[in-house]
């Protein structure tokens, strides 16, 4: 064994996303040694000094794999995740972000319109009396100047470019990122389109005390303090473990905090919330119309950010649809 | 102007509301050729993502028509589609689809003629919203080629500055 045996190429990219996913990979800790004997790192913004014009340069399908995190909000995070696609083997969608959508997905909620007024106009802390906006193109005595686009919807990975991989959470626990990585080391990888992840629901590593759920009033979570040993859900509290794929090791209801969602839908399933609704429904413990109505009206004010706090892109709907202006 | 035929998708009991359809189209009773009637063994069936998946793929309307509560040949699962289409209901208003583009209709075997008027109502109704065109309320006036290749060209100058 004196030949080095040659690396593989590992590229890392973020779109609409918060960064947490870069971080989750620095989780890896002293294993991340072991991902630099494997892998040359060519394209990774947040951690090494490589331009787009670099990976512009590369041969397609260059770099063997792509863990690309982040949604689609701008034409210039769709022109790299199409590069990263031409030029990448395997392009994982890495995190809920480029999965599903996530928080940024959550924008679909609104349009281009209110996330600009807020952002640029209502903030108490924001000061724009003339009303300045991003422009696609603003002329100036030098020459033209170029912002990339906002796009009206978040769009999520797949949605934009086809994808091979899908690694789920908000971000992925350093150990299935591990088990990716490995897999892919060892060739040993699931069918293309896989999510690389477990196929169960979280209530399968919760150790809450689960009984039959019968429901009459939904709790938010400042309302009530949990029991510390019954399912919350039991307890009332809104949590999203029985609709949520696991691999998270049931990290949030451990310490009394209800299930949000983050690592997506479990196999099988398109529409994260639908199945939410589903779930949800077969437990509220009344017959009457009525009284339905009340306990949902009242127990759960947002249903968007409640059901779809992490699928809202990704869902069948993908977004809320604004009142039409007369033209 | 021609008038706007609505696409209603319409799920269906086996046991009940299907039976009921089938029963006014033996006794000839008229009702509107704009529900598409999809069957199903029981309304619990019903997954709250079939209702979402319709308005995406471009209906206008959905209609869940099951047993009376209490006539389930399931027990109770008709409750629970009671249940889910509250829960539809809260969250498709917040969506943005009316209200009225979602009907739950309780008719047994017997009630043909309840069925195909309550068919004809929903369709009426649906008729006044209008249509409601999911389909590609994502597309983007922005998502252009055009800033595509923008970005395109100005990165291929960067490069040949480089060379």
């Amino acid at each position: 064994m004196n030949e080095k045996k040659k690396k593989s190429k590992l590229a890392m990219y973020w779109a609409a996303s918060c960064g947490g996913c870069e971080i989750a990979v620095l989780a890896l800790n002293e294993k991340i040694l072991d991902v630099d004997a494997h892998f040359d790192i060519v394209f990774w913004p947040v951690a090494l000094d490589a331009k787009t014009r670099d990976v512009e340069k590369m041969a397609d399908g260059e770099i063997d794999v792509c863990l690309f995190n982040g949604g689609i909000r701008t034409s210039e995070q769709e022109y790299m995740a199409r590069l990263l696609r031409q030029k990448s083997k395997v392009l994982v969608a890495f995190g809920s972000c480029s999965h599903e959508g996530c928080i940024p997905g959550l924008a679909n909620a609104s349009g281009r319109r209110a996330i600009f007024d807020t952002v640029y106009h209502k903030t108490p802390s924001t000061e724009n009396p003339d009303r300045i906006e991003p422009q696609v193109k603003t002329k100036m005595p030098e020459g033209t100047l170029y912002l990339p686009a906002f796009y009206d919807t978040l769009r999520t990975l797949d949605q934009t470019v086809k994808v091979d991989y899908y690694l789920p959470g908000c971000p992925p626990e350093a150990d299935r990122i591990w088990d990716a990585l490995t897999a892919i080391i060892s060739g040993a990888l699931p069918p293309l389109g896989s999510v690389i992840g477990a196929e169960t629901t979280v209530c399968d590593e919760c150790p809450l005390k689960r009984t039959e759920k019968k429901i009459k009033k939904f709790y938010r979570t400042w309302e009530k303090i949990p029991d510390g040993e019954t399912c919350l859900l039991e307890q009332g509290i809104l949590c999203c473990g029985i609709a949520t794929r696991a691999g998270c090791g049931a990290r949030c209801p451990k310490v009394g905090s209800p299930c949000i969602g983050c690592y997506g839908p479990n196999e099988g399933v398109h529409d994260h919330g639908a199945r939410m609704m589903a779930a949800l429904s077969s437990v509220i413990d009344s017959d009457d119309p009525e009284e339905i109505a009340r306990i949902i009206r009242e127990g759960i004010p947002d249903p968007i950010g409640s059901f779809y706090r992490f699928g809202l892109a990704a869902s069948h709907l993908r977004r809320k649809k604004e009142k039409q202006i007369a033209k | 102007m021609s008038t706007f035929n609505p696409k209603i998708i319409a799920f269906m009991c086996n046991w009940c509301s299907y039976t009921a359809s089938d029963l006014a189209g033996t006794a000839r009773i008229k009702y509107s050729p704009c529900a598409r009637i999809i069957r199903v063994m029981c309304s619990g069936r019903v997954d709250p993502s079939f209702v979402l998946k319709a308005y995406a793929l471009g209906a206008d309307g959905v209609m869940i028509a099951g047993c009376h509560p209490g006539d389930c040949h399931y027990i109770n699962q008709n409750y629970k589609t009671m249940r889910r289409y509250a829960m539809l209901h809260h969250f498709i208003e917040q969506m943005g689809i009316e209200k009225d583009r979602l009907r739950l209709v309780w008719a047994s075997a017997a009630e043909g003629q309840y069925l195909a008027e309550s068919i004809d109502q929903f369709v009426e109704d649906v008729r006044k919203l209008g249509p409601l065109n999911w389909t590609g309320v994502w597309e983007d006036e922005f998502r252009s080629e055009e800033a595509l290749e923008e970005i395109a060209a100005e990165h291929a100058e960067a490069m040949e500055v480089q060379a």
